[in-house]
Parts: C-alpha cells; structure tokens; sequence
C-alpha cells in the first residue's frame, strides 16, 4: 500500500451515472487487477473505495458510478484537481489458475475491475471470453474497450434492449471455458457460483472503514476463516465462499 | 529526556502519542506503512477471553466529521493473540505495548489480563469497561461506578503491570466513575471510548449499521472528549490518558492542557494511516508555535 497525490487527467460520463476518471501518480503499489484504491475526498470524513479499472505506467484509470455523496462530488471534478488516493489496497484476482479458454463475467459497476484482468490474461495468449451485464442498452459501457483488446464479448440485458436478453448467466450456460472470474452484485455472484462448472474467483464489496486491514469494519466468514473483505479479499476463490443468507 | 518525553505510570514515553485499540490492529499493517517505533506505544486490538467474530456487517457508517462503528469486538481470543499476534507485533514493534483487554464478565477480565500480564512486552493493560458494541458486556461494567471497580479491583490482582482503565463517555457522572476505579487501586485512566450513534439511510429507512447502534468517534467528538478529560483529571491523582477525536498535533496539546499525560488517537488512523507519525514530526514546531518548551510541563494547564 502506498499514499500518493494523483491529478486528474480525465473525467468523462459513460452512461448517465457511470463515469470514467484517469488519474495520474505513482502507481507502483497496485500489483494486481482486482485491486482498489482509497479515494479522500473534500468535506467526507471516509475514503472512498473504487476498483481498479486500466492501469498504464503512471496513469490509473477507475471507472465509478454515481451512488452517494463521494461518487456525486467525484463527477463534479475537474482535469488538473488533485486527489489523495491510498493504492495497492485488497489481494486482487490470481492469473496463474485461469486456464487457456477464462471467461470473465462482470455485472453494471462490477464491468471495471475484469477490464485490467482480460488485458493481463490476454497478454499472456489466453482465449478470454468476456460477458457484460447490464439492465438495459443506457447503461452499457466498455463492449468495445474489450473488443479492442481482442477479448470475445457477449453483452446481456436484463430487459432484453442490447444484446443477450437475461443475465449473464444465461449467456454463460452454453459457454466452453475452463475457469471463471467475476464481479458484481451478490445476486449475481450467486447465480454464477451454481450455475458455473468450472472452479473460479469473485471479487466481494462491502461498507469499509479503513480499506487496509486496520478497523475490521468489513469482515465476513469463509470456509478457511474470518477474513477481512479489504485486506484478504475483495476476490475469494469459489471454493471458500460461505453466504451470509 | 527530550522535549516530547512523557511518563505514563512508571514507563516513560518518547511521545504521548498512541493509537487507540481497534485503529491499529497489532501493529504489522502500519509497518508496512512506516517505521511505527517512533510512536511513543500504541493500544492493540481489544482482546477477550474467547475468540469472537463480531457483529454482522455493515459495520461502519459515515457521519459529518466522523464514523460510527459496530464492529464488537473482533479478535482471536486471548490465547491465538498470545500465540500468533504478539510474536509478530514483536518483529516491528519494540517498545513497551499497551494491551486493550473486554470482557463479559469480572472473572473473564481477570483471565484475560493474568494471561497479558505474563508477555514481557506488555507494558500496561488497558481495561475496556467501555465497548458500545456487545450486549450484556463492556459498557456495562462502565456505566455503574461499583461494577467498574470490581473489574478494576479483580484485574488489580491479577497483574503487577499498571492498569489503566478506559472509560465510557456515555454516562450521566464520568467522575464518579472514575473516582471508583481510582480508589479501586486504577493506575490510570484513559478515556473517552466512542459515543452511541445511530444513522438512518433514507432510501432503505433501515439503519444503516447491522446492529442498529454503534460507537461514534471521529473529529466530531474531541470537544466532548476535552471536557470529560478536564473533568476527570481534576478529580483523580492517577494519570489520564485522553482520546476522542484528536487528529493533529495541536489536538495533541489541547488534550494535554485539559489534563492528559498521553494522547490516543483514534478514527484519524483509518482515515490518514500516516497521521500519528504525522503528528509527531509536527509537534515540536507547533510547541514552538506556542512557547512551549517540553509536553510534560502543560499537563493540566487549563486552569
């Protein structure tokens, strides 16, 4: 972990409550995708936790949706402002397990964090499949970054207006592939933790307090023990997950 | 002795700075961050008898100037921490520690605390009668002043260690409470711990922490601490040790002006990871700032 002042370069809207940042500092802490970073922010008294997006040399990129008072000012931000950002936080999703043929599954807000990961998994020659989920056509964003990257993609709607009407799941079911990494709402990563037939790693989100391991605010149990969702987490292998309910 | 030295129950301090039990883990994290000897002691993580997970989540809710948190006392029971913690807090830490001890009843006090008393490196123990997150326990010893001087008199046996016992701010007379612990043979006193919040979430009109309630700390809160400080170190001859909202160095000697021999620090960890050793390197030009030439003359200087 690491703190540094990074400067906005970027901050542009997707969709109508997602926007896309780019930041520019020392990013040498984050060493994995499916890392987040702690933003502070003028005026709240927590940081905020954002997933990793893109990372290239010394310019992060994170993709967040507008949800409460810290994504709201976020928005209003401006290229050349300057925020204070701990980075290298949570264990981050493991390459080495993926296999040759990964699909990646990720739902609204959870998109960002599998963009990272299919760049570094397809750098390594793997054949990644990539499924974004979305409720409706407005809020699609990132089909064509991953196409770019020459990941295959499948886009579903919940509402059947773009893409693959349903879930994600229901684009996975016919899929050939070899292992699964995935982030989203916990409806959805539930979903996949049946309906998936392969082992696999889902990335968790949770109400933090610190973001690095200290207050203990966002514990959850797992088969192996109580671990902490900032420090051990956000990304469990499907084999140690207990849901809450 | 230098211009930042404290005495804190027979052990002298290098600073008065220490983070407060449940910022700080047991140190390991923040020592990736900085070298954390160069903390006068810090509070580890409230340590009980058995191990506990805790409250459900959410845990943590944000307000103006501060958080609430429920997290209820999180640890791996007095043994694991003993076994697992201390020899790994040892590596990166190598001074004298403060060790945080709850628990649900006057003899599991006294088991925790006979069990730390025994770890060399343990330098003091601080006696939680003051957690807000744990039904039937904690607070309770801390809202009657015979309760908390039977915890005090039962750990008092057990221990040659000083104890300082932390108190709850969330009573109607914080003096007789301390009063009691003082003349139940208390080396100390620290307090406050966090004040009962609640927050509501308007879209949901559920409250926003799983257990409903929690402990309210954060920059909000120091006045209330100041106050209670000022009060209690008026009344008792033993040290005190204030916390409750400080997050800068000129917190750091308003706290001892009301009355602290040392100073925690809190919520501001969680925010700032870097604020206590911030603070430290800060203090001597904020001293200057203020004629001040060593921290141990303004102890109680508030008149």
């Amino acid at each position: 972990m690491k703190q540094g002042i990074f400067e906005i370069i970027e901050n542009t809207a997707l969709t109508e409550s997602v926007f896309q940042m780019r930041l520019r500092g020392d990013t040498s802490a984050i060493t994995a995708a499916g890392q987040f970073v702690n933003i502070q922010l003028d005026g709240l008294y927590l940081r905020r936790p954002i997933s990793v997006c893109d990372l290239d040399g010394d310019v992060l990129t994170i993709v967040y949706k507008v949800v409460g008072k810290g994504t709201e000012q976020m928005s209003h931000m401006h290229p050349g402002e300057k925020l204070d950002v701990l980075t290298g936080l949570g264990n981050g999703y493991d390459l080495s397990l993926s296999g040759d043929k990964p699909v990646l599954l990720g739902g609204g807000v959870g998109v960002p964090p599998m963009y990272l990961l299919a760049k570094r998994l397809i750098g390594q020659g793997k054949q990644v499949k990539v499924i974004l989920g979305f409720n409706t056509k407005a809020e699609l964003f990132y089909e064509d970054a991953f196409q770019a990257l020459g990941a295959d993609v499948t886009v579903t709607t919940v509402d059947g207006s773009y893409g693959t009407k349903g879930f994600v799941t229901d684009a996975l079911k016919d899929m050939d592939y070899t292992y699964f990494y995935t982030c989203g709402p916990e409806p959805m990563l539930k979903a996949i933790y049946k309906a998936s037939n392969t082992s696999g790693q889902m990335s968790f989100e949770k109400r933090m307090g610190c973001g690095f391991g200290a207050c203990m605010g966002c514990s959850c149990k797992t088969i192996t023990g109580y671990k902490r969702i900032c420090k051990e987490g956000p990304v469990m292998q499907k084999e140690e997950i207990l849901w809450e309910d | 002795m230098g211009r930042l030295s404290v005495n804190l129950c027979g052990i002298p301090l290098d600073n008065p700075i220490i983070p407060a039990s449940g910022t700080f883990g047991f140190g390991y994290e923040y020592a990736e961050l900085f070298d954390i000897n160069c903390l006068g002691t810090f509070s580890f993580k409230g340590t009980t008898k058995d191990p506990r997970f805790g409250n459900p989540t959410p845990r943590i809710a944000e307000c103006t100037a501060g958080m609430i948190n429920a997290v209820g006392l999180q640890n791996p029971g007095v043994e694991k921490v003993i076994a697992e913690e201390l020899p790994k807090l040892k590596k990166c830490f190598h001074k004298p520690v403060m060790a945080n001890v709850s628990g649900f009843s006057v003899p599991d006090y006294a088991y925790t605390c006979e069990k730390l008393d025994k770890e060399e490196q343990v330098g003091w123990l601080e006696v939680n009668v003051s957690c807000p997150n744990v039904h039937g326990g904690g607070m309770s010893f801390g809202t009657d002043p015979k309760a908390a001087a039977e915890v005090t008199a039962a750990v008092k046996k057990v221990t040659t260690k000083p104890v300082i016992v932390k108190l709850s701010p969330n009573v109607t007379d914080i003096v007789s409470i301390a009063k009691a612990c003082e003349d139940a043979g208390a080396d100390g006193i620290s307090l406050i711990n966090t004040m009962l919040g609640m927050r509501i979430d308007l879209k949901t009109r559920k409250p926003v922490i799983a257990n409903k309630m929690g402990g309210f700390s954060g920059s909000a809160i120091f006045p209330v601490a100041v106050r209670m400080v000022y009060q209690v170190a008026n009344t008792v001859k033993i040290p005190v040790v204030g916390m409750g909202g400080v997050s800068g160095a000129e917190d750091v000697i308003e706290m001892m002006l009301a009355g602290a021999t040392a100073v925690e620090v809190g919520a501001a960890n969680l925010v700032n990871p870097f604020v206590c050793r911030d603070i430290i390197q800060q203090l001597p030009a904020v001293m200057d700032k203020y004629r001040i030439n060593t921290l141990s003359e303004i102890i109680g200087g508030a008149k």
